[in-house]
This record gives C-alpha cells, sequence and structure tokens, in this order.
C-alpha cells in the first residue's frame, strides 16, 4: 500500500491525546519544585520524591528528564549531552522531547545555555551562575555497592558514617596501589554527605568545586534529586598520602589539539591504530571553528 | 583524516520509521483493529491493564497494537500515560463479595453456596495445538447456558464465621499510601506491599511464588478461593451528598488460606494471602497471594531467610518497566565510563609487567 493511500484512510475515532507544558502537569512539577528546594537547602542529601513515569524508559534518564521540566521555562536555552556529545542517540532523543512538549529553544553551546542537561559527562567550557546543571542519575546512592539496602544507607549518612567507603578506598590502595575507581568517584560536599556525582569520569570531579551553577541531580527509577549549590565546597574522597588525581592523557585531542580535556578512544581500523578526540563535542567544534588544529584534524576552512 | 560519526537524529527517524513499517507487517493484509484485539487477545489485554495500573479496555488494546504484542512495551505505553492523568478523587473500597461471579473455584471445599462455576478457563483443556484456530473458520458454536453472572458469598468469609481464620485487616478509614503519587520507604505497611506486587511483572512474581512452594519460606497454602467477574467502582462525591456508580471493573481475586501454628497471643489458625489484579490474570493473582503471605513473616513470628520474605528485595524488583529500562539502558553509550576503565587497566598492566607475565604463563 503506497504513503498516499494510508493517508486518505480514516482517522481512528479516539481523541487526541494532548499534554501540559513540558510533558509533567503543574502539580507533580510543584513537588519536584519542592524536593529541589530542599536538595538545595541540605547540599548531598538524597531527598525521595515522587518520580513519575515518564514516557522513556527508567535508566534512560528519567529523573534528569523529571528536574530538566521541573525548572524549565518558556524562555530558557536547553543543551542536553551524552558523554559530552550532543549528537548521541539518546541526547538527540531527549532534546526533542523538550522541543516537542515545551517549545523552548535548544543549542549545542554550552556558554549559550540556561539549562544543560547531562549524562556521564561536565561541560569543558567552564558554567557560570545563570546557567542550571542537571545530571542523570543511575544509582544515587554512592554507598549502594558496599550495602544494598536503602534502610541501612540512609542510617550511614544519617550518622555520617562513612567509614565503609573509606575501608573501600583503603584496600584499594593496598591491593593495586592507588584508588582503583575512576568514575563515579564520591565525594564529600559542603563537609557533611557522602555523595554520588553520577558516573561522570573523576577528571570531571574538580568542576563540581566551587562551580558558580547550581547542579541539580535526578534519579528517577530510585525517585532521589539531590543538588550541590552554587559556590559549594565538593571534596574527591582521598588519603593525605594518597591524595585524588584526575586521570592525564598522554596526547592532546587529534582534531583540535586541545590538552587538559577529557579525550574518548576512536578505533580507527582493525590494526592497532587508534585516535584520542574530545569527549567534548561543542568545546571541540568551537576550537575547530576558532583554528586549531589536530594531527588528524584538517583546518576549519578545507572542511567547510 | 578523520571525520567523527555524526546524524543521530536522522538515524533515529529513520529507525522508527522502519519500526513503524515493521509494526504494520505485510500491508497486504488488513490492518488488526483494536476491537479484534480487545475481543480476541483479552487475556494481553488484561494483563496490560494490571501492570499498566489503568483500566481501560481500549488504550490497552491499542498498546498491545502499538507494541508489536510486545506486552511489557505496552504496559510502559500505559503507565506513561497514566502519569499524565489528574486524580479527581478516590473510589470506595472495592466489595469482592458483591461480585457478579463469571469464574469461582474452590481448593478447600468441595462444594459450598454459589458452587463451583468453571467459566471461561484453559483449565482441564488438552494443550493439543488446534489447527482449526489456524484457519478462517475454528469458531466454536458455544453450548450457551446462562452466560448471566451470579452473585456469591466469599469462602474466607464462611471460614471467618468460626474463627478458624485470621480476620481480614479492618479498613480504619485511614488515606492509603500511594505508591504511584510518593515514594515508598522500607519497611512498608500492608496497603503499599499490596499495591507494589499488584502492578508487580507476573513472571517475577510466578518465580518467587514457585520458590515459596519449593521449600524458600514454605507456607502451606490452600486455594481458598479464586474468583473472577466484575465488580462496581462507586465514588463518594461529597457536592452531591451520595455514591455514584462509575461502572464495573473484571478483576481476579485469589485468597490463599496458610497454616499458622498460633503464637502466645494468637490461637492457632489459617492466615491469608491475598491477590487482587485486574482482568482475567489467575496465574498473577495466586503469585501475588503466595508472596503477599511469604512477605508477613515478622508479624506472623516466622524464621526469616528465603528470597520470597526479603520485603527490600521483593518490592524493590518487581516492577518490570523499572526493571526492563534499567537493564536495557546498558545499550545506552558508556564510552566515557569505559575509556575511564581502559585507562585504569592500561596502567595497572603497565605497573606490573611481571605480575602480568606471571599471569600469563
Amino acid at each position: 500500500m503506497s504513503a498516499q493511500a494510508t493517508s486518505s484512510m480514516p482517522r481512528s475515532s479516539m481523541p487526541d491525546i494532548t499534554y501540559n507544558f513540558a510533558y509533567l502537569d503543574e502539580q507533580t512539577k510543584r513537588m519536584i519544585r519542592r524536593a529541589i528546594l530542599k536538595a538545595i537547602a541540605v547540599p548531598g542529601y538524597q531527598v525521595p520524591f515522587a518520580a513519575r513515569e515518564m514516557p522513556m524508559p527508567y535508566g534512560w534518564g528519567t529523573g534528569g528528564v523529571q528536574v530538566t521540566a521541573a525548572v524549565l521555562g518558556p524562555k530558557d536555552v536547553l543543551k542536553v549531552i551524552d558523554q559530552g556529545a550532543d549528537d548521541t542517540t539518546n541526547a538527540v532523543a531527549i532534546r526533542g522531547f523538550f522541543e516537542k512538549t515545551a517549545r523552548v529553544a535548544t543549542t549545542t553551546a554550552t556558554a549559550d545555555a540556561t539549562v544543560i542537561q547531562t549524562r556521564h559527562r561536565i561541560p569543558e567550557t567552564a558554567l557560570n551562575e545563570n546557567q542550571i546543571l542537571v545530571y542523570q542519575v543511575p544509582i544515587p546512592e554512592p554507598l549502594r555497592f558496599l550495602e544494598p539496602r536503602e534502610t541501612e544507607t540512609r542510617q550511614l549518612h544519617a550518622l555520617a558514617e562513612y567509614g565503609l567507603m573509606h575501608v573501600k578506598l583503603y584496600e584499594d590502595i593496598a591491593r593495586h596501589g592507588h584508588i582503583a575507581t575512576t568514575y563515579a568517584y564520591p565525594v564529600e560536599v559542603a563537609g557533611r554527605y557522602v555523595m554520588d556525582p553520577s558516573p561522570i569520569p573523576k577528571f570531571d570531579n574538580p568542576k563540581m568545586d566551587d562551580c558558580p551553577a547550581l547542579q541539580l541531580f535526578g534519579a528517577g527509577r530510585e525517585k532521589r534529586i539531590y543538588a550541590i549549590p552554587p559556590h559549594t565546597r565538593v571534596h574527591s574522597l582521598d588519603f593525605e598520602d594518597h591524595p585524588f588525581k584526575v586521570q592525564h592523557f598522554a596526547k592532546p585531542c587529534a582534531l583540535c589539539a586541545a590538552t587538559g580535556v577529557y579525550l574518548d578512544e576512536v578505533i580507527l581500523d582493525d590494526k592497532g591504530g587508534r585516535m584520542f578526540v574530545c569527549s567534548d563535542t561543542d568545546y571541540c567544534n568551537t576550537r575547530q571553528a576558532q583554528g586549531h588544529v589536530g594531527e588528524l584534524g584538517v583546518p576549519a576552512e578545507d572542511a567547510a | 583524516m578523520y571525520v567523527a560519526a555524526k546524524g543521530g537524529e536522522k538515524a533515529i527517524r529513520n529507525a522508527h520509521a522502519l519500526l513503524g513499517k515493521r509494526r504494520r507487517g505485510d500491508a497486504g493484509l488488513p490492518s488488526i483493529t483494536l476491537d479484534q484485539i480487545a475481543q480476541q487477545l483479552t487475556l494481553a489485554v488484561d494483563r496490560v491493564m494490571a501492570e499498566g495500573s489503568l483500566y481501560d479496555v481500549e488504550l490497552a488494546s491499542l498498546a498491545v497494537k502499538q507494541a508489536r504484542g510486545d506486552l511489557i512495551e505496552a504496559i510502559f505505553l500505559i503507565r506513561a500515560f497514566r502519569t499524565t492523568l489528574p486524580r479527581f478523587g478516590n473510589s470506595r473500597p472495592l466489595d469482592t463479595g458483591d461480585m457478579l461471579v463469571r469464574r469461582r473455584v474452590s481448593a478447600t471445599y468441595k462444594d459450598l453456596p454459589g458452587g463451583q462455576l468453571l467459566g471461561p478457563t484453559f483449565d482441564y483443556t488438552h494443550r493439543l495445538l488446534d489447527t482449526a484456530l489456524g484457519g478462517e473458520g475454528g469458531e466454536y458454536p458455544v453450548e450457551t447456558g446462562s452466560d448471566a453472572p451470579l452473585a456469591m458469598p466469599r469462602v474466607t468469609d464462611l471460614l471467618g464465621q468460626e474463627g478458624l481464620i485470621e480476620a481480614a485487616p479492618q479498613d480504619d478509614g485511614s488515606e492509603p499510601f500511594d505508591i504511584t503519587r510518593a515514594p515508598v520507604s522500607f519497611p512498608v505497611d500492608r496497603a503499599t506491599r499490596l499495591q507494589t506486587l499488584a502492578r508487580g511483572d507476573e513472571g517475577y512474581l510466578l518465580a518467587l511464588g514457585y520458590s515459596t512452594q519449593r521449600g524458600y519460606a514454605r507456607s502451606h497454602p490452600f486455594v481458598g478461593e479464586i474468583r473472577f467477574g466484575d465488580v462496581e467502582v462507586v465514588l463518594d462525591v461529597p457536592e452531591l451528598g451520595f455514591e455514584v456508580s462509575l461502572g464495573t471493573v473484571q478483576v481476579t481475586e485469589c485468597q490463599m488460606v496458610n497454616q499458622f501454628k498460633g503464637s502466645a497471643e494468637v490461637p492457632p489458625q489459617f492466615t491469608r494471602g491475598y491477590g487482587l489484579v485486574f482482568g482475567q490474570c489467575e496465574r498473577k493473582a495466586m503469585s501475588m497471594a503466595l508472596v503477599e503471605r511469604a512477605l508477613r513473616w515478622q508479624e506472623l513470628g516466622e524464621e526469616p531467610g528465603s528470597p520470597a520474605q526479603d520485603e527490600e528485595f521483593v518490592l524493590s524488583h518487581c516492577d518490570n518497566v523499572q526493571a526492563t529500562g534499567f537493564v536495557e539502558h546498558l545499550k545506552l553509550p558508556h564510552y566515557v565510563d569505559f575509556q575511564a576503565e581502559l585507562d585504569l587497566v592500561r596502567r595497572m598492566r603497565a605497573e606490573s609487567p611481571a605480575q602480568m607475565k606471571e599471569a600469563a604463563e
């Protein structure tokens, strides 16, 4: 049957379904905003909230989407990244969701965005006080893999009893000579709560400290929201004789020659050929447009 | 020269277009109608309504069609729609004793008031493929006796008259916890437990219920009664000053009767495990009743230690929409974290070449 024939068939008798601005109803958004305010008031504390079912699967950013929906206004400019990139499939899907349900402007430029929803990265461009960074969180509990029971971990947080975590880090050092956690590296927020920064590489941890932007964390399936207010002390857990260190890359980005940024490894062939490129696509594109060229890149004017 | 792969947006559009085409299948065949799904795939529709927690046959049929018959996907569609609906009131508790019964069986009594009513059941069928159904025909002429539903008393009420079974918990009139409107924290109350199980995955509850029969938290269950039929839903409207009937829903209720030795305070008596599910979902209602009973170990002073008794474990993992989302999210890109792990493994291997050599030999 041709497409034409299909479109001439009678429409379904079912009424159209319409949705509120940014999908969620206003009562739900108010409930989420209350949880966000509480989270901001108690930095690093996981606030239980009545997460709703969203039209994307649990584990695919429903917590982040609900937080974004609750803070988004019609004049906001939204950026969505996954693994640092604006064009990864899930980032595209979430951006499309808000374009459709909230009709907000979207951007890929970090500097132009007022709300940035992210999965697994913090942008390389420094954030400012007019921005909100919304993290998608799979497992909000930093102690979860040490103690699976929520009833237990809530008590440990209440008592600020973080010995388990320190023992785990110590055992890493005893076994490997250094701490073997490379992402979702636990932090202490404002000198009180130990917090899971979501699975960002520990490379990004220092960006959370004293950040001028508001950082919100949403875990939909686990029904938790937590926050780091602007200019809050965020300390990655370590020991005096084993201070916290971030990953270091031997070579600059192969496309834009940036150093001091997080790089993705790209396999070029089946003979061991590989290159390292910026994980933050906006940062990399901007640098290339400014004329920076890496060893495998092409000058901006040639590429155009 | 290297050019990074682009075009996620276009790829997604194309994938969804292809999905639409595959859903439609051979365009030379007529498209299946929602009425056909509702009438002929009734039990699939029932399961979607039960685990989707929304009683709407037409929408559930649409979800089954849209999901290409993947019932968890259909349940997910229904849940995502349900979440947008305003809550304008709570119905009065359903009275299943007043059910217009389409099927009712008891395994504890040979005969009882109202009798055993087999109704539409696969039980006692020989599971032989019926090739007649494969053709155009295959319709069964039905020996229609009275298809009119009947009202009949519940078995547990009959047992209760003698005090042999624990009384059903009284409705104290307080607002029950609502798992769809508030975050659950453990330990949970009865309402939370039952709500969570009622929308829990059928297969998961089946496996856990089965485990209690094989000795992991054995509770010596008897099917006191399974009943399936139509129950009226009634709403109190304070502005009107009287109740308003909203219509009927079909539910399956299972009252499992279990042994109990008694304790210092309570004489020996039977205890209850309870299951209630939208539509005709007997496997689910029975499994729910077994698991519900197993979860009550603390209240009844029983020994813990089996998976089905572990409240936080059972209730935290029974939602298939949550479970499928989180399991399937592993398909999403994880290359940033994987890069961090690659770096670590390489560094650790570089740091201890001797050890590596040793391990390799």
